[in-house]
C-alpha cells in the first residue's frame, strides 16, 4: 500500500443508501460518486467546474459535484442521475421528455443537464424559454445546439399542455 | 411478381433506441472502465513552445509513493513510434514525430515524460516532481511568419516550414481576370478552433491471459486504431482487441494516432497491468487536435452583372507542430477542392500551402476542409453582391449550377463530382421559409432609428463518405473507401447486425436498424447493432466524413439484402416451388396466385439452422457480411439564413431567426436529421461568433487553454435553429442517402458572418474575421464613426 495521505470518513446518503467512505481530504465529491460507489451515470467533462457534467442534487438543490471536496459533503443527502426513476420505471419525467424530443446524442452532458433542468422545474414551474436558456447557462452541451434541451423542457411547462 | 417494397422504417422519425441507458446514467465510457489492479498513467507536457530538452531528471519522481514507473523520450526511443500520418498528399516532407519528445519540443502539450502510479493522483503528484532542463528557442504560431524568412524552422526536413504544396486548377483563370468588368481581392481568415467532445480522451489497455491486449478507446475508427497500434507499438494485429463504448461526441478529434494511445498498450504489456489515462480538459486544449487554422488570399473576376468569371485562392493551412493523421489533406483536397462551392465557375486557379508552427496539430474537425472551402465560395460571392450593390440572392442564383447539370464536375475537375442537386429549390424554399422580402424591407425600415439588423445567406454542397477505394489511393490516402457489415440472423428470425461505423451521438443504433428492417421486414426490436469491438466486428472504417449512413447504412442494406435473398431460396425448398415464384412481403414468403400456405422469416431462420429441407447446394445457416465499396459519393447541399440584430453601442449580435434548408439525399430519421443540423449549426455559430484558440505570438503560450477562456456557447448563445428539408436522392448508393453531420457547421460560418456584415453595412464595414465577438465588432463600428467623421 502506498497511499501517503491521511483518509477521512465521509458519511453520505446517495440515492436513500447511506455509506460511510474513507477518502483522502483532496477528492473531489464527483471522484467518491464515481470512483468510490461506482455511479458512473455522474461524468466530468473539464476541470474548471463550466461544464456541469457533475451535477447532482446535495440536500435537494443542484450542485456541480466538482465544486466540493467529498468530506465537505459529509451528513449531505445526494441523488445521483441513478436515483432518479421511480420504483419500476426506467424513466422520470424530464428523462421521457429528453429522450421524446431527441434531446441527447452522445449523452455524455445528459446526467447533469437532467439534473439542473430538475433545479430549474423546482425553482419555476413554468419557466419562458429565455428562463430555460439562462438556467442551463452552467452545463455544456455539444451535440444538440440546445435546441431539442429546450424543446423538451418546454414540454413540462404549460406551452407543453398546448396543442 | 410482387415483392413489396413499401417502405415502413426509412424516413420515420423514431426514438432512439440508444437512449434510455444514456438517460438512466448508465452508458459507459471509457473514463467508467475499472479493471483489477489498474494503473493510471499521467504525461508531463511541454510548458514551452519551441526548446531544446537538455536534460530530464526523474530521480525524484521514480521514489514517490505509488509509483510504478517513470519514462522519459529517451527510453522510449526506437521501442514505439515514430507517430506516422494516414493520409500523405503526395511530395509531402512528413515530420518525425517520436512518441514522447526526445531531444526538442515543439508546442506547448508536446509529451515529454510519463508517471505511471497506482492511483491517478499518485501520478500527478509525481509528475510534479520531474524536473525538466530546457534552452528555449524562438516559437512561430502564425503560418504567414512561419513561412517568411523571418519565421524560426521547426523540421530539418521541411525546409521553409511548408510540408505540402498542392494545385487545383480549371479552365484559364488569367484571361476570366482580363475579360472581367472588375477583380477584388479578399483576405479572411478560418479560425483556430478546439473540437471540444464533453468527454475528453481517455484509453485503457489490458494484458489478456490469453496473450492479447484489449484497447478501451473512445475512437471513431476502431478497426483503423487497431491497425495504427498495433503498427506503432509492434503489437500483431489479430493479438489486439480495440473496444471502443459509448462515445462522448467526437466531431473528428477521436479519429487520429495520439501519443496516449500508444503509450498506454506499450505500459499495460511492460508492467503486466491494465494502465489507464484519462485526460483532463485542459489538458486537452494542448494535446487534442485543433481544427481549422487557415488564412485564405482570394481574387474574385467578375461581370457588373454579377457573373463569376473566375476564383483565384491561395490557402495556407496551419497544421500545427507536425503532421497529425490527415492533416495534409484537409487544408488541400478537403479545402481548394471545394472553393468554388455551388456556383459555376469555370476558370479557378487555387494553391494550397500546409505550414508547420509551433502550436497543437491540427486535424479533422467537423467538416474538415469542405467549412473552410466553403467559406472561400461564400465570402467571394457576397463580396461581390456587396461592392456591385446587388442583392445577395440574386447573386447567388446567377450563378448556381443549374439541376440538369448533374452529375456536375466545378471547373472540369477530375476529382469532384457532384452527384446531384437542386439549389433553386433549396432557395425557393428557405426564402419562403425565412419571409426573406419581409425581413429585407424590415431591416431597410429599422436602420433610420438606429437599429442594425441584417440577413444572411450561405449555400454550401460537398461530398460525403470517400470513396471508392481505389480513388483514395491517388491522394496518399492509406485507408479504403467500404465499409463492412454482418447481417447474422438466428433460429428465431432475430438479427444481430455487425457493423464498421462508429456512433458517436448520431444514433446508429436506431437508423442502421431502421435501414434493416425495411428490408429484411422484421419488427425493429428483433434487429439489435453492434458497433465498436474489433473481436465482434469484422472489419471497418469508422464514422467520420459524414459517410456512415451512406456507406455504413448501405452496406447493411446490401447485406440484408442477401439475407433475404437465401431465406427466399430456401423458402422454396420448403414450399417445393420455384424460387422465382416466391413473394416477399411483410414478413413472409409466399406464392401468390396459389393456395399455398406462406412462411414467415423466423421460420425459414429456422429451417437455415436445422437444415433439414435446404434445397441443393445452399448451405446451413443465415448470416451474410459484405464489403460494400460505393461507386461515387454524395454531395449534400444547402441553403442556410440568419437574422441578426447587432447593437452597435456594444457589438453583442442577437440572433433573430436561423432557417437551415438542407439535401442531404433520403432522410433515414427525420428526428435525427433534424438533431444533426441543430447541432452542427451551433458549432457553425460558435465559430463565427465565439471561439477562437489565442497563442501568445510572442512565446507560442497557449491562451484559451481551459473552458474558462475558450468560448464555447451555452443554451443562451444560440437560437432556435428551423431545419428544413428537400430529398433529392443521391445516385450512388441504394438508399439514396447523402450524409448530413457536416452541413451545420460548413453553412452557419458564413451565414452567421454575411448577416452581421450586413447588419453593419450603414457604417461601410464590409469585412471582418471571425469570430465576430463584441470587442471586434465595436471596435470596427467605432472606426468607421471615427472615419466618418474625420
Amino acid at each position: 500500500m502506498s497511499g501517503s495521505e491521511k483518509l477521512h470518513d465521509v458519511t453520505i446518503e446517495v440515492n436513500g443508501v447511506r455509506k460511510t467512505i474513507a477518502v483522502e481530504a483532496r477528492k473531489l465529491l464527483v471522484h467518491l460518486i464515481r470512483e468510490d460507489l461506482g455511479l458512473t451515470g455522474t461524468h466530468v467533462g473539464c476541470d474548471t467546474s463550466q461544464c456541469g457534467a457533475c451535477t447532482v442534487e446535495i440536500d435537494g438543490r443542484a450542485v456541480k459535484s466538482c465544486t466540493l471536496l467529498a468530506v465537505m459533503a459529509d451528513g449531505a443527502s445526494i441523488t445521483t442521475i441513478e436515483g432518479l426513476a421511480g420504483p419500476g420505471t426506467e424513466l422520470s419525467p424530464i428523462q421521457a421528455a429528453f429522450h421524446e424530443h431527441h434531446a441527447l446524442q452522445c449523452g455524455f452532458c445528459t446526467p447533469g443537464m437532467v439534473m439542473s433542468v430538475r433545479q430549474l422545474l423546482k425553482d419555476q414551474p413554468d419557466p419562458s424559454e429565455h428562463e430555460i436558456r439562462h438556467a442551463l447557462a452552467g452545463n455544456i452541451c455539444r451535440c444538440t445546439g440546445y435546441h431539442n434541451i429546450v424543446r423538451a423542457v418546454e414540454s413540462l411547462t404549460s406551452k407543453g399542455d398546448q396543442p | 411478381m410482387n415483392d413489396t417494397t413499401a417502405i415502413r422504417h426509412i424516413g420515420q422519425p423514431l426514438r432512439r433506441r440508444e437512449d434510455i441507458k444514456l438517460l438512466a446514467g448508465r452508458g459507459r465510457y471509457v473514463d467508467d472502465v475499472r479493471l483489477p489492479g489498474m494503473l493510471h498513467m499521467a504525461v508531463l507536457r511541454s510548458p514551452h513552445a519551441h526548446a531544446e530538452i537538455r536534460s530530464v531528471d526523474l530521480s525524484a519522481a521514480k521514489v514517490a509513493p505509488g509509483v510504478r514507473l517513470v519514462l522519459s523520450g529517451k527510453a522510449l526511443d526506437g521501442k514505439i513510434g515514430p507517430i506516422v500520418p494516414n493520409w500523405i498528399i503526395p511530395g509531402s516532407k512528413v515530420p518525425f514525430r517520436p512518441v514522447v519528445a526526445t531531444d526538442r519540443v515543439r508546442f506547448v502539450g508536446e509529451c515529454v515524460a510519463l508517471v505511471v502510479a497506482e492511483t491517478l493522483a499518485q501520478a500527478y503528484d509525481a509528475i510534479g516532481l520531474i524536473n525538466v532542463d530546457y534552452a528555449v528557442l524562438p516559437a512561430v504560431t502564425d503560418e504567414e511568419i512561419a513561412i517568411s524568412d523571418s519565421g524560426p524552422q521547426l523540421h530539418d526536413n521541411v525546409p521553409g516550414n511548408i510540408t505540402t504544396i498542392y494545385k487545383v486548377r480549371g479552365g484559364d483563370y488569367q484571361k476570366a481576370a482580363r475579360e472581367a468588368d472588375q477583380v477584388i481581392g479578399l483576405r479572411v481568415v478560418n479560425n483556430r478552433l478546439i473540437p471540444t467532445c464533453m468527454e475528453t480522451r481517455a484509453i485503457v489497455a489490458s494484458p489478456e491471459p490469453d496473450g492479447t491486449l484489449t484497447v478501451y478507446i473512445g475512437s471513431q475508427v476502431p478497426h483503423m486504431h487497431r491497425r495504427w497500434i498495433a503498427e506503432t507499438v509492434g503489437i500483431p494485429e489479430h493479438q489486439l482487441r480495440v473496444v471502443a463504448p459509448d462515445i462522448g461526441g467526437g466531431f473528428g478529434a477521436k479519429m487520429h494516432l495520439y501519443p496516449e494511445d500508444l503509450l498506454c498498450p506499450y505500459l499495460a504489456r511492460e508492467l503486466d497491468a491494465p494502465v489507464k489515462w484519462w485526460e483532463s480538459r485542459s489538458e486537452s486544449h494542448q494535446s487534442t487536435s485543433h481544427g481549422r487554422a487557415h488564412t485564405e488570399n482570394i481574387e474574385i473576376a467578375f461581370k457588373n452583372d454579377g457573373t463569376i468569371l473566375g476564383l483565384k485562392v491561395a490557402t495556407l493551412g496551419n497544421v500545427g507542430a507536425y503532421l497529425s493523421n490527415m492533416a495534409s489533406g484537409g487544408p488541400t483536397v478537403n479545402t481548394i477542392n471545394f472553393g468554388t462551392g455551388t456556383y459555376k465557375i469555370d476558370n479557378y486557379e487555387a494553391i494550397s500551402r500546409v505550414v508547420v508552427t509551433n502550436t497543437v496539430p491540427v486535424d479533422a474537425y467537423r467538416g474538415y476542409g469542405r467549412p473552410e472551402g466553403a467559406y472561400i465560395a461564400e465570402r467571394a460571392i457576397d463580396a461581390v453582391a456587396r461592392h456591385l450593390k446587388l442583392d445577395q440572392v440574386q447573386v447567388r442564383r446567377r450563378n448556381f449550377v443549374q439541376p440538369a447539370e448533374f452529375p456536375y464536375r466545378p471547373y472540369g475537375s477530375m476529382g469532384v463530382m457532384y452527384d446531384s442537386g437542386n439549389y433553386q429549390g433549396l432557395l425557393d424554399k428557405a426564402l419562403a421559409a425565412f419571409d426573406y422580402d419581409g425581413r429585407r424591407s424590415e431591416c431597410e425600415a429599422l436602420r433610420s432609428s438606429g437599429i442594425y439588423r441584417g440577413v444572411g445567406v450561405a449555400a454550401y454542397t460537398h461530398m460525403c463518405g470517400m470513396a471508392p477505394s481505389r480513388r483514395l489511393a491517388v491522394s496518399g490516402f492509406d485507408r479504403g473507401g467500404w465499409e463492412s457489415a454482418r447481417v447474422s440472423i438466428d433460429s428465431s428470425g432475430r438479427a444481430t447486425i455487425y457493423s464498421g461505423s462508429m456512433s458517436q451521438g448520431q444514433g446508429h443504433i436506431t437508423s442502421l436498424s431502421q435501414i434493416a428492417a425495411d428490408v429484411l421486414q422484421i419488427p425493429i426490436e428483433n434487429i439489435d447493432i453492434v458497433q465498436g469491438d474489433t473481436r465482434q466486428v469484422q472489419a471497418g472504417h469508422g464514422t467520420f466524413n459524414s459517410r456512415s449512413m451512406a456507406v455504413g447504412g448501405s452496406s447493411v442494406h446490401v447485406s440484408s439484402q442477401r439475407i433475404v435473398a437465401k431465406a427466399k431460396k430456401i423458402a422454396a425448398g420448403m414450399l417445393e416451388v420455384d424460387e422465382e415464384d416466391i413473394s416477399y412481403s411483410a414478413g413472409a414468403f409466399s406464392v401468390p396466385g396459389t393456395d399455398i400456405a406462406p412462411v414467415t422469416f423466423s421460420t425459414v431462420a429456422r429451417m437455415a439452422y436445422v437444415g433439414h429441407k435446404l434445397p441443393d447446394g445452399i448451405a446451413p445457416g443465415l448470416d451474410e457480411t459484405v464489403f460494400y465499396d460505393p461507386t461515387g459519393m454524395g454531395s449534400p447541399s444547402g441553403i442556410h439564413l440568419a437574422y441578426v440584430e447587432v447593437d452597435a453601442e456594444t457589438g453583442i449580435v442577437d440572433i433573430l431567426d436561423y432557417v437551415a434548408v438542407d439535401d442531404v439525399g433520403t432522410l433515414i430519421n427525420p428526428l435525427l436529421a433534424a438533431g444533426q443540423i441543430h447541432g452542427g449549426v451551433a458549432q457553425g455559430i460558435a465559430q463565427a461568433l465565439y471561439e477562437e484558440v489565442s497563442y501568445d505570438p510572442d512565446n507560442g503560450q497557449l491562451l484559451t487553454g481551459s473552458l474558462l477562456d475558450y468560448a464555447v456557447p451555452r443554451a443562451e448563445h444560440v437560437p432556435n435553429i428551423r431545419s428544413l428539408f428537400q430529398e433529392t436522392p443521391s445516385p450512388t448508393n441504394p438508399i439514396g442517402v447523402k450524409g448530413i453531420g457536416e452541413s451545420g457547421s460548413i453553412a452557419a460560418p458564413p451565414c452567421m458572418v454575411h448577416a452581421v456584415l450586413d447588419a453593419l453595412s450603414p457604417f461601410g464595414i464590409t469585412h471582418l474575421d471571425m469570430p465576430l465577438t463584441p470587442p471586434r465588432i465595436w471596435a470596427a463600428v467605432q472606426k468607421a464613426r471615427t472615419g466618418a467623421s474625420q
